[in-house]
């Protein structure tokens, strides 16, 4: 098996062609979807909760605290073990409740994560399906998470979670035009929606440089819209564990809470990856113009690792903004989307055409 | 043309104080010294607890057993929830004088929420507050201290 750490196109090639030499097409295809099934599968479990720990030690160091430090050597084993606890817990369905989309809505939500994945490329060759259209299917699958969301609360039969619920549909629907702008403008500087053209657009220069002020302007959107669309603080106002106890998933429990709490770092991980591909590069490494030692220093370090370090910058940066800033209020929220990111969008897209059209970027 | 300009004013304000707060925690962040958590029972050692802190009500008494508390009571009248009795006693002075003197000072820890009103009332400053937190006993009867000392008497010093 040809094994290329620098361009795995090489690996799902061999693994095709051995699958090919004892199954027939069909079986071929299913044992890939299977295989793809089974690894995006593993790689949400892992990461979620990879992410859960980096999130309480990153939010104890800016707290001044050490956080989980008694599982194992400095807590590194909290999580999973925190994982097990929830595996065993009760499912408890609330009297009244609307069973059956009680039951659905942490699916619905997990199953969003999963179709976004899909599309993300974690190094050369290393992506489910490159669609042409790439950047519209993860942004308007990512926005199918909200239905999720909103039966949660509605079927909980519980006022929290339906306030929480509405919040959140709000929220989500009012940022998902602000995110879906901020793309526009990065989609018109790379000239395609197909995530493999943006990323070999990069090559040269990461778009956060070549596109100049408009692409960092898009970025900052980007980033604000990210974490109001994941949910997460200062926009975590559809939880508020301060006034609402959980928001929409206060009703759920064991293994379906888990879901819930999975799929909001997955979705971390889903915006962190799209500011990756769209404003630094993907796994494209960092080249300076014509400096050939150091270029050929920063291609020694496979994509699979700039990747990865690139999304845990975004990650970082996002979990930066939720511990320093406080809760926004549902007006403050809608102010700042309606009054303040639109405009400012919209005239970014203005910029960024006139500046692609006059060839103004590198 | 004015409203524009306090619509960008607005935006480059809103967002300088955004980066303001995110470098007061960018500062924490990167300054692991700063963290003030304290890992109890390994640092069980090394822990000093603050001056301020209330851990329990203790009698001080010095190398010769000599304490301060003249057994007056106002500790006793002071208390809001009866945490402390004073039991005295008369004994009679080389001089031949009878004298009240302290014989238990009776301390329940177990009902004491360390509220500093009874340090506060002792005019001869006999009693202090303690930086013990430990407390925790298998027999309830084990809160109830007496915290002069067997045989001590109080401080020569000490005016009445």
């Amino acid at each position: 098996m040809a094994f290329d750490i620098y361009d795995f196109t090489s690996l799902t090639s061999s693994i095709h062609e051995g699958l090919a030499t004892f199954l027939p097409p069909v079986g071929v295809l299913i044992a890939e979807w299977l295989l793809v099934g089974i690894s995006v599968l593993l790689f949400v479990a892992v990461f979620g909760l990879i992410l859960v720990y980096l999130e309480r030690k990153v939010c104890a160091l800016f707290q001044q605290r050490l956080g989980p430090m008694r599982v194992g050597k400095w807590g590194l084993l909290q999580t999973i073990a925190d994982f097990i606890k929830l595996l065993m817990k009760e499912l408890i369905t609330p009297n009244k409740a609307d069973k059956f989309l009680y039951n659905l809505a942490p699916f619905i939500v997990i199953i969003v994560t999963f179709m976004a994945i899909a599309a993300i490329p974690f190094a050369k060759g290393l992506q489910a399906i490159d669609f042409d259209i790439g950047v519209l299917y993860v942004s308007s699958v990512s926005s199918l998470g909200v239905i999720g969301v909103l039966l949660a609360g509605w079927s909980s039969n519980n006022k929290y979670s339906l306030i929480g619920a509405m919040r959140s549909g709000a929220q989500i629907i009012s940022y998902e035009l602000s995110v879906g702008m901020s793309l526009i403008t990065m989609i018109i500087l790379a000239g395609s929606m197909q995530i493999s053209e943006i990323i070999q657009a990069q090559s040269t220069g990461w778009f956060i440089f070549t596109g100049h002020i408009p692409a960092v302007i898009a970025f900052i959107v980007f980033l604000i819209a990210g974490t109001a669309e994941t949910n997460r603080g200062p926009f975590d106002l559809a939880e508020a564990e301060s006034e609402l106890t959980a928001g929409f998933h206060t009703e759920y429990s064991g293994i379906k809470f888990a879901f819930f709490f999975l799929a909001e770092y997955v979705n971390l991980f889903i915006v962190s990856a799209m500011a990756t591909v769209l404003f630094l590069g993907g796994w494209m490494p960092f080249h300076v113009g014509s400096l050939d030692g150091f270029n050929a220093v920063m291609d020694f370090i496979p994509p699979i690792f700039w990747f990865f370090g690139k999304v845990m910058f975004v990650i970082f940066l996002i979990m930066w903004f939720k511990w320093t800033f406080p809760r926004l209020r549902i007006d403050q929220i809608l102010t700042l989307e309606w009054k303040y990111l639109l405009p400012v969008n919209l005239l970014n897209i203005l910029l960024m055409t006139l500046i692609v059209l006059m060839g103004w970027h590198f | 043309m004015k409203a524009i300009f306090h619509y960008v004013n607005d935006i480059i304000k809103g967002l300088s104080t955004l980066v303001s707060g995110m470098a007061v925690t960018g500062h924490y962040f990167f300054r692991p010294k700063l963290i003030t958590t304290q890992q109890y029972p390994e640092n069980r050692s090394t822990l000093k607890m603050k001056e301020r802190f209330r851990g329990e009500v203790i009698m001080p008494h010095d190398t010769n057993n000599h304490h301060r508390c003249t057994g007056c009571g106002i500790c006793e009248m002071n208390c809001p929830n009866g945490s402390i009795e004073i039991i005295t006693k008369m004994i009679e002075t080389p001089e031949g004088k009878k004298k009240k003197v302290i014989d238990k000072h009776i301390y329940h820890l177990g009902m004491c929420t360390l509220c500093n009103l009874c340090i506060k009332a002792c005019p001869t400053g006999a009693i202090v507050m303690g930086q013990n937190f430990e407390h925790a006993v298998w027999d309830r009867s084990k809160l109830t201290k007496v915290l002069n000392q067997p045989g001590s008497e109080i401080m020569t010093e000490v005016k009445e």
